[in-house]
């Protein structure tokens, strides 16, 4: 497992560059593309499992949703950073990327420090300090826990019929 | 119903409300039906609880059936409008077995605009477009507009969509721009359009408020542009996110292209929405299209609504501004970077694409000569701002002295085609963002302005501020 530290305002051009919007759109193509102009390493090297901890503002700027699948798909385990903007956030919600919005955990991070999460308890221990962050309201559990949006879409609309 | 109501407040407003406040509440509420206000949040009217809400407050109780909202309360809404544009061709992708199965919610829900990559560019953005034309046949999808209508935003306001008090989400981040008009509008991202365009409902987190006063009267040579720039200098990229901007003081000065501009980089400071008062101008505007009065009722802030914050600014104190690349907070004055080469300009986006930032270059330019080596691209917002511009003779001015014309779309905006930077090169653009790469190219450097800079820029082969040019 590897931690990637970045910091703030990591845009939504850096994640995923604007000019493939409309050429890349399943997590295959998307992948390779990921943090291109600011890490080129991070495509090639993260695995499943990585976790990646950032500053302020963390995934601004477009609503473009290929970052976000993107992370999702080369395995992202969570997202902790010190603030999030919002469309970025929510559409984390909708693809059932975890964020963490946790400014002191992301202060006390130092390289190697091992990483540890709870996410329905809302605790994360980073170098043997715990922090914690607010849980989700129910409405958005009902979200996570049935997949994602789509799927949670799917099981309203059988219901409904 | 009394004692729910007391707990909602106890539970809810605690952080809002001081102890102190909530027992006068209660000893008041106690006694003999009264008029007034206990404190910022709460007016009584004859023994009945209502809280002064904010804009945004007001609007998402209204539209989702409660009487009152908190911020960060959960509301299930269903929207007016959904906007989505080239994107649609993703959206529909995902949801193709649905799609035949139930069909869209509603076909007036929908505004579709194919304004990101026009006229396509590759086969497979013209496939995209393609598919989009053929879902909006097989699903009798009222409200479409093909290659070279305009800008989906400038669209979806020109054609009267977006009307005062009106709820709006739109797959693109700057959804955000129809605050100029006193609706309530914000971005989302794709899987969320397509669930709406299946059930037309959503749920949205009650934002906390930030009240911007903006007074006194701008300089010679400084726009609304500069006035966002410098707003977002002051606050940053991320100051008011979540949140939702109202903006107050002496805005009636502000044409609806000018709080176009300003409501449209609301999403630059992170906010949910940013929005104006409806007022003379406003009604004028939604006339002009031919939208009466009765065909909408605005909402206000109550006098006193309670904001998690209050800014005031003197719009006599703005200089013309430039943000540095590669960030939209990275704000400066225009002379402090002076003399800056530039290779390529740009007038035109969702930003600054309108009539009144085409005839202010116009006025610049006009028998004036665009500086050989630097390219000037301009870009008409919609069809519409583009014919009332060559009626009045501003295209040929623009292309007179060396304007290059592109269709009205997004363009070069998001570095998709036309218009792409080479390494090392330098564009000053009147476009809301200048992210790294943003137009196509990592090692190319983007800077904002406003269509006054810009031009006076274009002359000049380098950054030059438009206040002794303008008075000439
Ligand atoms: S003009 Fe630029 S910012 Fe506006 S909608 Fe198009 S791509 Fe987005």
């Amino acid at each position: 497992m590897k931690v990637w530290k970045y910091g703030d305002n990591i845009n939504t051009d850096m994640l995923f560059p604007g000019k493939y919007t409309y050429t890349c759109s399943t997590a295959e193509e998307i992948k390779p593309h990921l943090l291109e102009d600011l890490d080129p390493s991070f495509s090639k090297n993260v695995v499943k499992g990585d976790i990646i901890f950032a500053g302020k503002n963390f995934g601004c700027g477009s609503s473009r949703e290929q970052p976000v699948v993107g992370l999702k798909a080369v395995g992202i385990k969570v997202v902790v950073a010190e603030s999030f903007a919002r469309i970025f956030y929510r559409s984390a919600i909708n693809q059932g990327l975890i964020l963490i919005e946790c400014p002191d955990a992301v202060e006390a991070y130092s390289e190697g420090d091992d990483i540890n999460l709870d996410v329905d308890n809302g605790k994360i221990v980073v170098g043997g300090k715990t922090f914690s962050f607010p849980k989700l309201p129910k409405e958005i559990l009902a979200i996570r826990d049935a997949g994602g949006l789509l799927e949670y879409t799917r099981s309203k609309l059988k219901e409904k019929r | 119903m009394y004692v729910l109501e007391l707990i909602f407040l106890l539970v809810f407003r605690l952080f809002y409300i001081n102890l102190k406040n909530v027992i006068q509440f209660l000893f008041l509420r106690s006694a003999t039906p009264i008029n007034g206000v206990v404190d910022g949040r709460i007016i009584i009217v004859g023994g009945i609880v209502n809280m002064a809400m904010t804009f945004a407050e007001k609007l998402l109780a209204a539209y989702s059936g409660n009487k009152n909202v908190i911020p960060s309360q959960i509301v299930t809404v269903h929207p007016d409008h959904l906007l989505t544009h080239d994107n649609t061709a993703a959206i529909i992708q995902k949801i193709k077995n649905e799609l035949e199965e139930y069909g869209v919610c509603s076909k007036s829900l929908s505004i579709i605009v194919l304004d990101h990559v026009i006229p396509a560019a590759s086969e497979k953005t013209a496939s995209n477009h393609k598919n989009i034309r053929s879902f909006v046949k097989s699903h009798n999808i009222k409200n479409f507009f093909d290659v070279g209508v305009g800008v989906c935003h400038q669209v979806v306001v020109e054609k009267g969509f977006a009307l005062p008090g009106k709820l709006l989400l739109g797959s693109d981040s700057h959804t955000c721009s129809y605050g100029a008009i006193g609706a309530f509008s914000s971005g989302i991202d794709r899987t969320e359009a397509a669930s709406l365009m299946l059930t037309g409902e959503t749920w949205l987190k009650v934002p906390n408020s930030i009240k911007m006063t903006l007074s006194g009267k701008l300089q010679q040579g400084v726009f609304a542009k500069d006035v966002i720039l410098h707003i977002i200098g002051d606050i940053s990229a991320s100051g008011a996110n979540y949140c939702s901007v109202e903006f107050h003081g002496d805005v009636e000065q502000f044409s609806i292209d000018d709080r176009f501009t300003i409501a449209n980089m609301g999403v630059e400071m992170g906010a949910k929405n940013a929005t104006f008062p409806v007022d003379k101008a406003t009604k004028e505007y939604l006339d002009s299209i031919g939208i009466p009065d009765g065909a909408y009722a605005a909402v206000y802030p109550d006098k006193d609504a309670t904001y998690m914050q209050e800014l005031d600014y003197d719009l006599s104190e703005i200089i013309p501004m430039v943000a540095c690349p590669h960030t939209v907070d990275n704000v400066k004055p225009v002379s402090e970077i002076e003399g800056l080469e530039i290779q390529q300009c740009l007038i035109g986006t969702c930003t600054n694409g309108r009539l009144s930032d085409l005839q202010i270059a116009a006025d610049i330019l006009k028998g004036k000569e665009v500086k050989p080596n630097v390219r000037l691209l301009i870009l008409p917002a919609s069809k519409k701002i583009y014919e009332e511009a060559l009626k009045m003779g501003i295209i040929e001015t623009l292309v007179k002295s060396g304007g290059i014309l592109l269709p009205p779309g997004c363009g070069p905006c998001l570095g998709a085609h036309q218009g792409v930077l080479a390494p090392g090169e330098r564009c000053l653009s009147t476009a809301n963002r200048n992210f790294k790469g943003r137009m196509g190219c990592k090692d190319a450097e983007i800077y904002l302005s406003s269509p006054a800079t810009v031009a006076v820029s274009a002359i000049h082969g380098k950054v030059t501020d438009p206040g002794e040019e303008m008075k000439k």
